[in-house]
């Protein structure tokens, strides 16, 4: 393999002059507050400085968020993949296959021990030694585990890796495992989604190699900057919640309106993700906008909170499928039948009493 | 003791032996027993907090109702003229901020206030005399007691229930409340600030939803019991039960010493 470029050299190829180039550093320069004597470092920089090397794993997955990765329009996914970042090794994009690709993994790993960023794709199984995924004959675990040792820092790509995803959901026979479980000493970045949006993924990159440092994260562990807020406080049909003007049912004249799927048990107010700011396929249109709820893909245990379309989800934590209202109204009928009979047994007895004491003065 | 009293005080007698022992009773109020057939119990902030506290709940389970299972929808005027779930969150949110109020300043009351102001928060579960009399309350609302003894305060049994179901419960809906606010507060306010780290720790706050929707459950049981046991007890026990709340006083039907 050979060395990784530098940036400078990838802009070089790219058709940028050696005079555009030392422009862009003198603007870099301005626009960071620098004086001219720090231009020489930034072209200094970008001339020596190798693109970031990227290893990328998949474990228990359906390859959506590589899927959604390569829809990336801002920046395009193909600047990301050949220009920004080196991408050694990536099953699903890379050319080589079998052997050669196994070699090139370890390649990377030898050559830039504590320099690249592992994204892992998908999650662990742990059950029976990790029998359930395999990837180039030895448990993904393994690989996994192998290749974070020496990485700088960890990205979860989607719900798999951040939080187990459908895997995982209950009873989670193959013990599926979010990332952060297993690698615990790591700065682990969760981009959760499934998928996440591809911008969101290309933003977070790009983010890493601009500022050499992870970005600003939340109590979740999630970008702030794409997780800091709430479908529903984003959501352009928050002025029909507000008014209280609700889609009853799928066919209804209210669905045809617009009006807010709250009641359809959209779980926007839970969520927490950018689509409704960046939306989707270049900022198209997302599940909202084209007429269905949010399912809350980018939350903890999505799978496991009772049904996508209740606004009062069952409880599956007490074994049965019963919401709040359900077990509020049995147990506060319970206790209000238990009232009743008790205020009817105090009534009888105080009748008789009352007539013991009549008999005794008679 | 003053000459001029109508009662004939019998300083021999030790009256109300149950309530001082498990707790109750202080030696105040027994010297007030002994002169007449009421003792002052409640002061102004407690009763205060109490209605007040009182018509915030229902006001929170009647907004929180419609906020879990809105009102169906409304087509008189368009979106911007029509505010109908906002003014539902608004009075939610609203009484629920004169409530958490109103439970620190209980809480404060219970510092400097009284004896019986303190009752609410805590349980002395290191005295053998106040189990006892749990399971005498126990046996008198099963209808195994002929008689219930007298209180100042709470009984031993009220004294639990006041603590699980207002003291944490209070405690419970008023930290989740915060929670679920915050996140519509955002990072940065102070809501976040003080209670975001709830979201983070539950993770997918649809379970903060389910528990604070319980909670109001929990709150409704307490409601029935507390307003049929008050009724009840005003009828049956030996002494005041509702006006104690709002007068303050507790007034005996009796003057036997137990």
């Amino acid at each position: 393999m050979s060395q990784i470029e530098t940036f400078y050299e990838v802009m070089r190829k790219q058709g940028i002059t050696r005079r555009s180039f030392m422009k862009y550093c003198s603007l870099t320069a301005s626009a960071l507050g620098l004086g001219p004597s720090f231009v020489p470092q930034i072209a200094h920089a970008m001339e020596t400085k190798p693109r970031t090397p990227v290893i990328w794993v998949n474990g228990l997955e359906c390859t959506c968020c590589s899927e959604s990765f390569i829809r990336g329009a801002h920046p395009l996914a193909k600047d990301v993949v050949l220009s920004m970042i080196s991408l050694d090794y990536s099953e699903t994009l890379m050319a080589a296959a079998g052997h050669h690709a196994e070699a090139a993994l370890e390649e990377t790993i030898e050559k830039y021990k504590g320099n690249y960023i592992l994204a892992v794709e998908g999650n662990p199984p742990l059950n029976e030694d990790g029998m359930f995924c395999i990837v180039g004959g030895k448990p993904f675990v393994e690989q996994l585990k192998h290749a974070a040792k020496h990485a700088k820092a960890v990205i979860s790509w989607g719900a798999c890796a951040s939080y187990g995803c459908v895997q995982a959901a209950k009873p989670n026979p193959t013990q599926a495992t979010p990332v952060h479980k297993v690698i615990t000493d790591k700065p682990i970045i969760k981009v959760p989604g499934c998928p996440p949006i591809a911008e969101v993924m290309t933003g977070v990159i790009t983010y890493m190699l601009t500022f050499d440092r992870l970005p600003e994260l939340d109590r979740q562990g999630r970008p702030a900057m794409f997780y800091g807020q709430r479908i529903h406080d984003k959501c352009y049909r928050r002025p029909h919640f507000d008014a209280g003007q609700f889609v009853e049912t799928w066919d209804d004249e209210n669905a045809r309106k617009g009006y807010c799927l709250y009641k359809m048990g959209c779980k926007g107010p839970t969520t927490y993700n950018a689509c409704s700011t960046v939306r989707w396929n270049e900022g198209v249109s997302f599940p909202i906008q084209s007429g269905h709820g949010c399912i809350g893909c980018s939350e903890d245990g999505f799978w496991d909170q009772g049904s996508f379309y209740d606004r009062v989800t069952d409880l599956t934590q007490f074994g049965i499928e019963k919401n709040a209202d359900q077990i509020g109204t049995a147990a506060a009928g319970v206790v209000g039948a238990g009232v009743a009979a008790h205020a009817a047994i105090s009534a009888l007895k105080a009748a008789q009493r009352k007539t013991q004491d009549k008999k005794e003065e008679a | 003791m003053s000459d001029q009293s109508i009662h004939t005080p019998n300083r021999d007698v030790d009256p109300l032996r149950t309530s001082q022992l498990t707790g109750d009773a202080t030696a105040e109020d027994i010297e007030s027993i002994r002169v007449r057939t009421s003792v002052f119990v409640y002061e102004w902030p407690v009763r205060l907090w109490h209605w007040l506290n009182a018509l915030c709940i229902v006001v929170l389970i009647f907004t929180g109702w419609f906020i879990a299972s809105p009102l169906p929808s409304m087509n008189f005027a368009e979106a911007t003229y029509q505010f109908v779930m906002g003014y539902m969150r608004f009075g939610h949110f609203a009484a629920a901020q004169i409530m958490t109020v109103a439970f620190f300043g209980r809480i404060y009351w219970a510092i400097v206030g009284n004896h019986h102001s303190k009752q609410l928060f805590y349980l002395p579960l290191t005295n053998k005399e106040w189990w006892k009399e749990i399971a005498f309350e126990i046996r008198w609302y099963l209808f195994l007691e002929k008689e219930p003894k007298k209180y100042v305060g709470h009984n031993p049994l009220a004294q639990v229930a006041m603590f699980f179901f207002m003291t944490l419960g209070l405690s419970f809906m008023i930290i989740t409340g915060w929670a679920l606010y915050a996140e519509g507060a955002q990072a940065g306010s102070l809501s976040h600030n003080v209670m975001g780290w709830l979201i983070g720790w539950v993770g997918n706050t649809q379970i903060l939803h389910s528990v604070h929707h319980l909670g109001m459950w929990f709150i409704i049981i307490f409601m029935i019991i507390h307003i049929y046991v008050a009724i009840r007890e005003d009828i049956m026990s030996r002494q005041s039960m509702v006006s104690t709340m709002i007068s303050g006083t507790r007034t005996f039907k009796d003057d036997r010493p137990e």
